[in-house]
């Protein structure tokens, strides 16, 4: 790692810490951003890295927002009570409570998604190309539907998370999700960088290019691929629990399962940064989620036809994202950032 | 087991029929897939969108005192346009490109409809009332309303000419040829370009045909669209492409399938079950291939 990207990182870490209190209007979206990058860069693990375009991901996340929610509430009270009051609250959590069922429940919303990744990878991850693509989609529509059905989770009516305990009210709320959710992209991104670098990524690389030829190569695919997996569901997990926290309510078509929102979201902002490289992810959801809030400020109410034709745009006319577009464009003037991406790429490639 | 179904025969029965009627429209959306899919190598996730967009057409029929029945006729008309409207501006595009590309693209289309029709026509449940009576069976046990009946046979009069259609017209020949081969089509003074459009907009139009039928029979919502896009994906991989004999008994089967779904399950976990059964049969058929992979080395 060379001096400048020692810098980069440093100087993104101290604007990470300190941003909340330079913008402190902009708190809950500076969360949701960090969310956002961790999505985008762990799909871009299978979508980019390993050529498995999948739309279950989501699939994760809702698991992980529901189990956090559930281990936060049941760890002190009855959970069917608890959601058979919905709104009014029948239980109060104290301060200590509150941070310890927040703890223990992130460590089981994700650790159980990547068990589940792990038992199911077997059989989904033996799914080819569009078939696979299908196959997850559906896989998260399903999660959602039967969440929805289930009464102990709050079936139709959803799950209204533990509040935050009253002390140094909405300010200290606002810094405490932040720095959970910037701490879980801090985790997300030297996890994800140090696999890059590791032969890993190189045998994801081989299994998008050709997989059947790697296979012969003697690489057992499945290992590889099941591993990447779980890799990405422990940080969805991660990212759905915090995510569950922050929003306060939980709804299983519209908050946890939602495909139509946060499943698309983090394919396309993978594909808006670039897919396949590092810095792509994080660019693409910066940008998508500047985009998103435009929208959703000013076009309110014609938001969802806005990111219609953005998806479709952006497919069509940046398939290969921002990066790829500036790389093949500016190959030597583009800044740092590309060049030590760039760079990295090349010599993995010897 | 104390279900309904198992305790009452005639429920049983019930099931079954409505699981057939309604798996003859689903067989009709599927077909509309399975021929882009053949021909363009194209994935609609819009699809289920189509249907209802079909759907509000003859709707507004309905509610401008028109009977909806002639939303039939009126709807792929409309429809055929619509496809290839859509054709032009997007689909075109993402031919030949990958097959994730155009997923996404449609995906896009599938989103931008959902917004317009949330707009355009509101969010309620709505549906066309074509005044058929039902027709009662067993003893008044088995009740079926005469618009189930309406719409499974318009949909297999539908399917029958456009399957004469596929089989005699110059566009049917050309169509096919360019399913078999798209570039030895190309050179035999096929232009593909066209067949690609005309294939959409059947296919919209076909659409179109199911949706008005779903109208007067069932209900439509603009949300409601995905479902039947996954319906018609898993019976087109159940039947395999060009295997019209098993689009049909696939889609029959399916409808059945959900019905006792919704009456063993309860309706809340129905359209759970029918995502639910995709990635069942999506698995099944990965084990039967790399046994078959196996068996080949």
């Amino acid at each position: 790692m060379s001096k400048n990207s020692w810098i980069l990182y440093i100087g993104i870490l101290v604007f990470g810490l300190v941003a909340p209190f330079i913008f402190p209007a902009f708190k809950v979206q500076l969360s949701i951003l960090c969310v956002l990058i961790v999505l985008a860069t762990t799909w871009n693990i299978q979508g980019g890295e390993m050529g498995y375009n999948t739309f279950g991901n989501i699939l994760f996340y809702g698991l992980g927002m529901y189990l956090c929610a559930s281990v936060q509430v049941g760890m002190f009270f009855p959970l069917a009570e608890w959601t058979e009051s919905g709104g009014e609250k029948t239980f109060v959590h104290t301060p200590s409570q509150f941070f310890q069922g927040m703890a223990v429940g992130l460590v089981v919303a994700a650790v159980v998604p990547t068990i589940v990744a792990g038992l199911i990878g077997y059989a989904i991850l033996g799914l080819r190309g569009h078939y696979f693509a299908i196959c997850t989609l559906g896989l998260g529509v399903a999660a959602g539907e039967i969440s929805g059905g289930i009464e102990i989770i709050g079936a139709g009516q959803g799950f209204t998370t533990p509040p935050f305990p009253n002390i140094g009210g909405l300010e200290a709320r606002g810094e405490f999700f932040y720095f959970l959710s910037f701490g879980a992209l801090v985790l997300t991104f030297i996890a994800v960088r140090a696999i890059y670098t590791t032969r890993f990524r190189l045998i994801l690389n081989a299994i998008r290019d050709n997989e059947d030829k790697a296979e012969a190569m003697g690489i057992e695919t499945m290992k590889y691929k099941i591993t990447g997996w779980m890799i990405s569901a422990f940080f969805c997990g991660l990212a759905g629990g915090i995510m569950g926290g922050l929003v306060g309510y939980i709804d299983s078509t519209d908050v946890a399962f939602d495909g139509r929102e946060m499943g698309v979201f983090m394919v396309l902002m993978a594909i808006l940064g670039g897919k396949g490289t590092l810095w792509g992810p994080i660019i693409g959801a910066t940008l998508f989620h500047f985009f998103k809030e435009g929208f959703w400020t000013f076009f309110l109410g014609w938001q969802y036809v806005a990111l219609g034709v953005l998806i479709v745009v952006i497919v069509i006319y940046f398939p290969e994202g921002l990066m790829g577009w500036l790389r093949e464009k500016y190959p030597e003037r583009f800044g740092e950032v590309v060049d030590e991406a760039d760079r990295k790429a090349q010599v993995e490639l010897k | 087991m104390d279900f309904l179904v198992f305790q009452y025969p005639m429920i049983t029965i019930q099931a079954c029929l409505d699981g057939l009627l309604l798996g003859i429209l689903f067989a009709l959306i599927a077909y509309g897939m399975a021929l882009q899919w053949g021909v363009m190598n194209i994935i609609n996730i819009a699809q289920g969108d189509l249907v209802i967009l079909g759907g509000y057409i003859a709707y507004f029929m309905y509610l401008y005192g028109i009977h909806p029945a002639w939303g039939v006729i009126v709807s792929p008309i409309i429809m055929y346009f619509v496809g290839i409207a859509i054709y032009k501006l997007v689909i075109n595009k993402v031919v030949d490109r990958d097959l994730f590309i155009s997923i996404l693209a449609t995906f896009g289309i599938s989103i931008l409809f959902m917004q317009l029709m949330n707009f355009a026509f509101g969010a309620d449940v709505v549906l066309a009332n074509s005044g058929y009576g039902t027709t009662m069976l067993f003893d008044n046990n088995v009740v079926l309303p005469n618009s189930k009946i309406f719409s499974a046979f318009i949909s297999i009069l539908f399917a029958i000419c456009l399957v004469v259609y596929m089989k005699r017209s110059k566009l049917g020949r050309a169509i096919r040829a360019t399913a078999q081969n798209a570039r030895a089509a190309k050179i035999l003074g096929v232009d593909t370009e066209k067949v690609y459009a005309a294939t959409f907009g059947i296919n919209a139009a076909l659409c179109g045909v199911a949706g008005a039928l779903i109208s007067i029979t069932f209900t439509i919502h603009p949300y409601m669209g995905l479902p039947y896009t996954i319906r018609s994906f898993m019976i087109v991989i159940v039947a395999g492409l060009g295997n019209l004999p098993g689009v049909a008994m696939s889609g029959m089967g399916l409808g059945i399938f959900e019905e006792f779904a919704d009456y063993i399950l309860g309706t809340e976990f129905r359209i759970g079950s029918v995502f639910l059964l995709l990635v069942l049969i999506l698995v099944y058929r990965r084990f039967k291939l790399s046994r078959k992979r196996e068996y080949l080395k």
